[in-house]
């Protein structure tokens, strides 16, 4: 039906997330019509992504400088870091500008059924970070599962003699959430967490 | 012709599939351990009910028996995250849930295991959870084939005194009959004949003395690990 190229093409761009081969067919056919205002410039950007972007060595979020604009970022509260799964995640905190602390990035939790075990995640680097003395408060913003929670007593075991308080994300009611249409298990950790008004 | 079924069961394990769904592993009321995929399974809407440890109502369907088929759940009870915060309870019901997906053959009807671990499930929120565990265990290895006999001593016939397990029989020796052989037979606590008050040593020396007929019995002879959940449970009952 189409070269060999366009096939290839289809084909990458159908393993991208939330892609199928069909929607990966119309993002291929709009990109060739618009050669020049679409194709070109993608072109131009992922391959300027795909040399500078690195892995930030203190955090491990991505960014075109190592270390990354959060950790050289003066103005930010290095006493306070935040643990997070992953750089998506890192993103939702960041999105809120509520956090004005530095990250560290896990690189995924712990999971027997996938074979992840610690050392499998950046836990030690989060150690050797609390180590050096600049930290004064972890906070664990880690998913409310039964991996996220596993992974999230783990590293407060692991810091618990590090000299820094241990602080975790609270489960409960959303905002703007209604009481009837909660699971029970998000009513029962919201009633556990409850609060004096 | 289309087989289906419609129980409430366990869920043991979750494995993401794609993008968006997920291969549950469930522990039903009637038909044993089966494992179904379910369409967005892995979705924000659905993540928190298929969590290892919660109770679903789940309706499975394939077009042939042999098929992983598809599920569709309901949550039912919502046991993960009444320990969430508890790191003890929690390392337990991970244990539980990964040991049972490891031990049990697919497909085969084990009522008693299925009872005994929702109600330990449902017990894990009081006090003592540590030790019922270390009892559960031992009814696993019961059902599975691999009951130990805790009842009399194998040398002697004694029921008095009875602190030691052999490893290769399984069946329990009294102080006196094993004092020769201490350092290779296993510790037998009391809590595990009597209903008796169980400190931490004790439990851990319970999951020792089950953990090693899972290892020689079970897992050895299936070429397979121990679950890293139930390591981790051990390392935080030691510490």
């Amino acid at each position: 039906m189409a070269g060999a190229e366009i096939e290839a093409l289809i084909r990458h761009l159908a393993k991208l997330p939330g892609l199928g081969p069909r929607s990966a067919r119309r993002i291929a056919l709009a990109l060739l019509k618009k050669r020049e205002t679409m194709l070109d410039p993608l072109v131009r950007t992922m391959m300027a992504a795909a040399e500078t972007v690195k892995i930030c060595s203190s955090c491990g979020n991505f960014d075109s400088q190592n270390p990354c604009a959060i950790c050289e970022d003066n103005r930010r509260d290095a006493s306070i870091v935040c643990v997070v799964e992953g750089v998506s995640d890192l993103w939702a905190m960041e999105r809120t500008t509520a956090f004005k602390g530095r990250y560290h990035v896990t690189g995924g939790l712990l999971s027997p059924i996938d074979g992840i075990g610690p050392d499998d995640l950046k836990i030690d680097l989060l150690l050797a970070r609390v180590r050096r003395g600049e930290v004064k408060e972890v906070v664990l913003a880690l998913s409310a599962t039964v991996d996220g929670q596993t992974t999230a007593h783990y590293i407060t075991d692991r810091l618990k003699d590090a000299g820094v308080v241990i602080s975790g994300l609270a489960h409960g009611v959303p905002v703007g959430g209604e009481l009837d249409y909660l699971d029970d298990g998000t009513i029962s950790a919201a009633l556990k967490a409850r609060r004096p008004m | 012709m289309a087989v289906s079924w419609e129980d409430q069961g366990l869920i043991l394990s979750v494995r993401r599939h794609g993008e968006y769904d997920a291969i549950v592993s469930l522990l039903t009321e009637n038909n044993g351990r089966y494992a179904g995929l379910v369409k967005a399974g892995a979705s924000r809407r659905m993540k928190g009910a298929l969590q290892p440890g919660n109770i679903i109502k789940a309706s499975w369907r394939a077009r042939l028996d042999e098929h992983l088929g598809t599920m569709s759940a309901e949550l039912v009870r919502s046991h993960s995250a009444e320990v969430m915060s508890d790191p003890g309870r929690l390392a337990a019901l991970s244990s539980a849930c990964a040991l049972i997906d490891a031990l049990l053959p697919e497909r085969q009807h084990q009522p008693e295991i299925e009872r005994g671990t929702i109600a330990f499930l449902r017990s894990l929120g009081t006090e003592g959870w540590a030790a019922r565990y270390a009892r559960w265990e031992l009814d696993v290895l019961r059902e599975l084939g691999f009951g130990l006999d805790l009842t009399a001593c194998a040398g002697t016939g004694s029921i008095e005194n009875l602190v030691f397990v052999s490893p290769k029989s399984g069946r329990a020796v009294s102080a006196e009959a094993g004092a020769p052989y201490a350092n290779r037979l296993l510790a037998l606590p009391a809590f595990l004949r009597e209903q008796t008050e169980a400190s931490d040593a004790d439990v851990l020396s319970a999951l020792a003395l089950t953990g090693h007929f899972f290892e020689t019995h079970v897992f050895s002879s299936q070429r397979q690990p121990m679950p890293a959940a139930r390591s981790r449970l051990i390392e935080r009952l030691a510490k």
